[in-house]
């Protein structure tokens, strides 16, 4: 039992309690349900609920049949390779411009900088629908939809925003100094950019890459309008898997995406705490 | 790393998507149990005899999907396999293209191909594949009395209460609400066809409307009756079929007021495949991929094929219950398709 | 600055420090060029392309130039002359054997609903007539094959979608209509105000479901040991982190008939059949909250991390109620947290399209749905655009009265 100070009544106690029940009642909101696919993906019938014998923990009701299908099925094989092209495509692309970007929005010289900055900054507020919509328009006239390089400039624009921003952040701790000192000691800006500053920045970027990445990876409004069937991502695969034939073969899928994103929470966690490192900050 | 090294690598990767993944032909069908006799029959023997990859996609019918294609100019399918309902209609607006029949072989007896098939499967536009069916069905659990028999009884909710799973679409389903109001079947497209007609049909349905449950895509009317969703349903009769054969589903099928219809293969319009398409459709016509449509119990397009079929199936074959039917009328739903479309739309929102 | 200084220094030196400050400017501008050209052409421009389409369709002007040629002095009152119904004629024949009829008639029938079939079955009876005799009596077959080609309504409509640039869209997508006589009024159907107001109405209930959930969690965690607090911030994290699709599908597996919750409230005896949830506004709000609430807690947890205890335990000693103080001196001081969650939820579920689409079944559809319905079903893409470019314009609006009023600069990712 925890110490209260003396001027608590009754009432501030029981509040405190209640208060921490709510928090963690809202907890299990947040993370049940992502759980409670796991279990449901190795049902060994074609459903989406538990089966008594699931819930009698009988082996025989269990099974690893949908992943099974996950490697089998073309369909699936397909949506992995074009999810995992796409995402790094797209990831390259973003973090390399978004980088250099905000390295010039972080000069105090930058002519028109807020004007700018929420130029880049806008794929990130405009709802999906209305960004597919006008994507549709505006590549079906250089022939860009229904190809790869279409939806990975698309992807790389969504995730433009979360690298400016990512950058933006370590380069707030960037002593300046250090530009200037390279540029004075004869180097050019880009060899300066390159061997000073991007070392300097580089948690920055890699999470800034890995925000696009998982942007384009988790996407499905603009592939729904600008992919062709040779572009059919993991979630375009399961929008249609949930629309047309439910089955549990998108539980299995879910479940590795599932064990995919605590991965990458892991690598986010360690690249924030090296940030805090460098910067010495904290 | 080196940076340039990464941007080396997103080159090779987008370069690698081109060329490991290009496919030869997208042919796109209805999926499900459907789907699987047509990958079984049709699909894996093309593969294998010619070495061409081809992408089995699924879509949900209608001409949405292909008016898209058309008119922003980005053919993305080559073969459809699409329902006469939508056939007229996109052949006379051009998403679909013109077919030669003369290039069709023969059926295995070797009756020429213009004889082999029966008549109506030689579209302008495509080339016949099956003849099938919608009726309804009803899940035995939920009616342990005895269920609804006639059309008229899946309008009752009264005596057969329960949700209904319909798809969502005007065709049919209007068609459905005008016999079960008594308009006799050679009347429908008639009585149809008039602003009153179509008011009286969107009045019957509305009898039901709070009980519907509306689905996309014919492969979700068995699953809706297994998992509760509905307690009858809509349903290609194959769909039905293969659920009660394959998996001893406790459902019945009603025949009465059942619409039929054919299927064809067609070809996608501006298409670069061309020669690949029609190639495929030749093959997956002849005589026996048709006759192996049996596992789903709907009818092939070729006499050659029909004779092939066991006698037990036949009654299971919507050719066994025309009597009990109405023929889907493709050029009604072509020239009506779009304006009931828009009022159907409307509807559902009121 | 420069300026300020100018009169102290040589002019020499004014000039070299000018020519210093423009190239300081350029470089840096130089930075941000590629990028800011990659993002004009890969969004700005489908963007400005969206509102542009929303407004302009030639369609019909190209499809039938000398018909509406034909019409161009037309009084619309009384039938048009037997000059341009034949002209019509010829065209309608030309149409149909390049089987465009159909695009004539879908464009049509947005302005006169139920014209597609007229337009559609009379180029069918019109496709096999010889050209010779469409010359001589075209407007007479028209006729015959449809009595409505006699009523001028159809002819207006004609005239109406003939035009390339037009405000009708929009006066669509706000239930208008324009009469004859060029007023504008309530269409009898209200679809699309009462969409929008609905997907308001939803977007508010999810973003107060999200405040009433996030807040006193993200209290509870700024107000614990970090170690502590960034525990459970992995489990706001983890769902921020996961999949759309994969947090959708669970709340199928949740919600459906025969899924998880149900059974769980059967086999506890608190219902006797089943509850339908799946495919319901419920679901779609409850799926959509779940989905939205880490925007909510994260902001809110950086702002409330920020404020110190003591205030709080300062006006309690003095004898102040919880309550009062809480809302007099906590609430006011994790404002800036709340308000930029609030705004990111409810600009993210004004505009969300994946979740309804999948769980909302018919009345948990919003405004995206139908865009993206009449982008995919009825390809009426103009209005597809115009319904789309008022959602931008809302959403602009939200956002610019935020940051008058309240900084944009509040928002953070976590």
């Amino acid at each position: 039992m925890r110490a209260f100070p003396e001027y608590f009544t009754f009432w501030h106690i029981a509040g405190h309690y209640a208060l921490r029940i709510t928090a963690y009642i809202v907890l299990a909101f947040l993370i049940l349900p992502i759980l409670v696919i796991v279990p449901l993906s190795f049902n060994a019938e074609p459903f989406f609920t538990f089966t008594p014998g699931m819930l009698a923990l009988d082996p025989e009701a269990y099974s690893l049949r949908w992943y099974n299908e996950i490697i089998t099925d073309q369909k699936w094989t397909l949506a992995i390779w074009n999810s995992f092209v796409i995402g790094v495509a797209a990831a390259i692309l973003a973090t390399v411009l978004g980088t250099v970007a905000a390295v010039g929005l972080a000069s105090p010289w930058m002519p028109f900088k807020r004007l700018i900055t929420a130029l880049l900054l806008s794929p990130m507020i405009v709802p999906l629908i209305i960004i597919a919509a006008g994507m549709f328009f505006f590549y079906t006239t250089f022939g860009l939809v229904g190809t790869y390089a279409g939806l990975i400039i698309a992807h790389a624009a969504l995730g433009v925003p979360f690298v400016i921003i990512t950058v933006t952040a370590t380069l707030a701790g960037f002593d300046r100094t250090l530009f200037s000192a390279g540029l004075s000691l004869g180097a050019s800006p880009v060899k300066v950019f390159w061997d000073v500053v991007i070392p300097l920045i580089r948690p920055g970027v890699i999470s800034g890459g890995l925000f696009a990445f998982v942007t384009s990876f988790d996407e499905v409004v603009l592939v729904l309008f600008l992919a062709g069937p040779e572009q059919r991502t993991i979630p375009r695969q399961m929008f249609s898997g949930l629309r047309e034939q439910i089955n549990p073969t998108i539980l299995a899928v879910a479940t590795l995406l599932v064990i995919l994103s605590i991965a990458l929470l892991v690598t986010l966690e360690i690249l924030r705490r090296r940030t805090e490192r460098l910067r010495g900050s904290r | 790393m080196k940076y340039h090294h990464l941007l080396l690598a997103a080159g090779a990767l987008a370069l690698g998507a081109q060329g490991a993944t290009a496919q030869d032909l997208t042919v796109t069908s209805f999926g499900g149990a459907y789907g699987a006799a047509q990958q079984e029959h049709m699909i894996d023997p093309y593969v294998a005899a010619t070495g061409t990859n081809i992408l089995f996609e699924d879509y949900g019918g209608g001409v949405a999907e292909m008016k898209a294609q058309s008119e922003s100019g980005n053919i993305q399918w080559d073969v459809v396999d699409i329902e006469v309902i939508d056939l007229e209609r996109a052949c006379s607006e051009g998403y679909v293209a013109v077919i030669d029949h003369s290039i069709l072989p023969p059926g295995d007896d070797g009756t020429p191909a213009a004889e082999d098939f029966i008549p109506e499967a030689l579209h302008e536009c495509g080339v016949g594949n099956i003849v099938w069916s919608i009726i309804f069905a009803h899940s035995d659990d939920a009616y342990p009395d005895g269920g609804p028999q006639t059309i008229v009884d899946f309008f009752d909710t009264e005596n057969f209460p329960g949700k209904r799973g319909l798809r969502k679409r005007p065709q049919v389903n209007m068609e459905w609400a005008l016999m079960a109001d008594g308009v006799a079947p050679e009347e429908v497209y008639e009585v149809l066809a008039t602003e009153e007609g179509q008011q009286r049909a969107f009045d019957k349905l509305d009898t039901i409307k709070d009980d519907i449950v509306w689905y996309d895509s014919w492969s979700q009317a068995p699953v809706l009756l297994n998992d509760g969703g509905a307690q009858m349903v809509q349903s290609a009769n194959g769909r039905i079929f293969a659920a009660i054969k394959d998996e001893g589903a406790p459902f019945t099928m009603i025949w009465d007021s059942h619409v039929y219809d054919l299927d064809v293969w067609a070809v996608m319009e501006g298409t670069e495949k061309m020669d690949t398409a029609l190639d495929f459709i030749k093959s997956a016509t002849m005589t026996i991929p048709l006759s192996g449509m049996q596992d789903v119990a709907y009818g092939p397009t070729r006499r050659s094929a029909q004779a092939l079929l066991p006698e037990d199936i036949k009654q299971d074959l919507p050719t066994a219950h025309l009597d009990k039917g109405l023929k889907a009328d493709g050029i009604f739903w072509a020239d009506f398709g779009e304006s009931l479309g828009e009022k159907f739309n409307e509807w559902l929102l009121q | 600055m420069v300026k300020a200084h100018q009169h102290r220094l040589p002019p020499e030196d004014a000039r070299n420090a000018a020519r210093e400050v423009r190239a300081r400017r350029l470089r840096a501008f130089l930075f941000v060029a590629p990028l800011l050209a990659f993002i004009t052409f890969a969004f700005v421009a489908p963007i400005a392309s969206m509102l542009f389409r929303s407004a302009y369709n030639p369609t019909v002007a190209d499809l039938v130039p000398d018909s509406l040629q034909a019409l161009a002095d037309w009084d619309g009152e009384a039938r048009p002359s037997d000059a341009a119904l034949t002209q019509f004629a010829i065209d309608l024949k030309r149409l149909a054997n390049d089987r465009t009829s159909g695009q004539l008639a879908e464009e049509v029938n947005r302005f006169l609903p139920g014209t597609s079939s007229v337009v559609k079955s009379t180029a069918r009876q019109l496709r096999r007539v010889e050209d010779t005799t469409l010359a001589d009596t075209g407007a007479t077959l028209l006729l015959e094959a449809n009595a409505a080609w006699s009523e001028p309504g159809i002819w207006r409509a004609l005239r109406k979608a003939g035009q390339t640039y037009t405000s009708s869209y929009y006066l669509t997508a706000l239930d208008l209509e324009q009469t004859r006589d060029g007023s504008i009024q309530q269409r009898d159907t209200k679809i699309y105000l009462q969409l929008y107001s609905k997907t308001l109405w939803m977007a508010l209930i999810i973003t107060l479901l999200t405040l009433i959930l996030g807040y006193p969690l993200a209290f509870h965690m700024a107000h614990s040991s970090t170690s502590h607090a960034n525990f459970l911030m992995v489990f706001v994290l983890l769902p921020f982190w996961t999949s759309l699709l994969v947090r959708t599908t669970s709340w199928i597996a949740l919600l459906q008939t025969n899924g998880v919750v149900n059974s769980t409230l059967m086999a506890l005896g608190l219902t006797g059949d089943p509850l339908e949830m799946l495919y319901t506004q419920f679901s779609t709000i409850i799926a959509m909250t779940h989905i939205l609430l880490p925007f909510m807690v994260l902001p809110l947890y950086s702002v409330m991390r920020g404020i110190d205890p003591s205030y709080m335990r300062a006006a309690m000693s003095m004898g102040s109620r919880p309550i009062p103080a809480f809302l007099r001196i906590y609430l006011p001081m994790s404002l800036p947290g709340l308000s930029a969650g609030a705004l990111l939820v409810f600009i993210i579920s004004v505009g969300y399209y994946i979740t309804p689409a999948l769980v909302g079944g018919t009345d948990g559809q919003m405004i995206s749905n139908i865009i993206a319905f009449h982008m995919q079903q009825s390809n009426n893409w103009e209005l597809a655009a115009a319904l789309g470019s008022l959602l931008l314009f809302l959403i602009v609006a939200l956002y610019w009265l935020y940051d008058k009023f309240i900084g944009a600069g509040n928002i953070k990712l976590g």
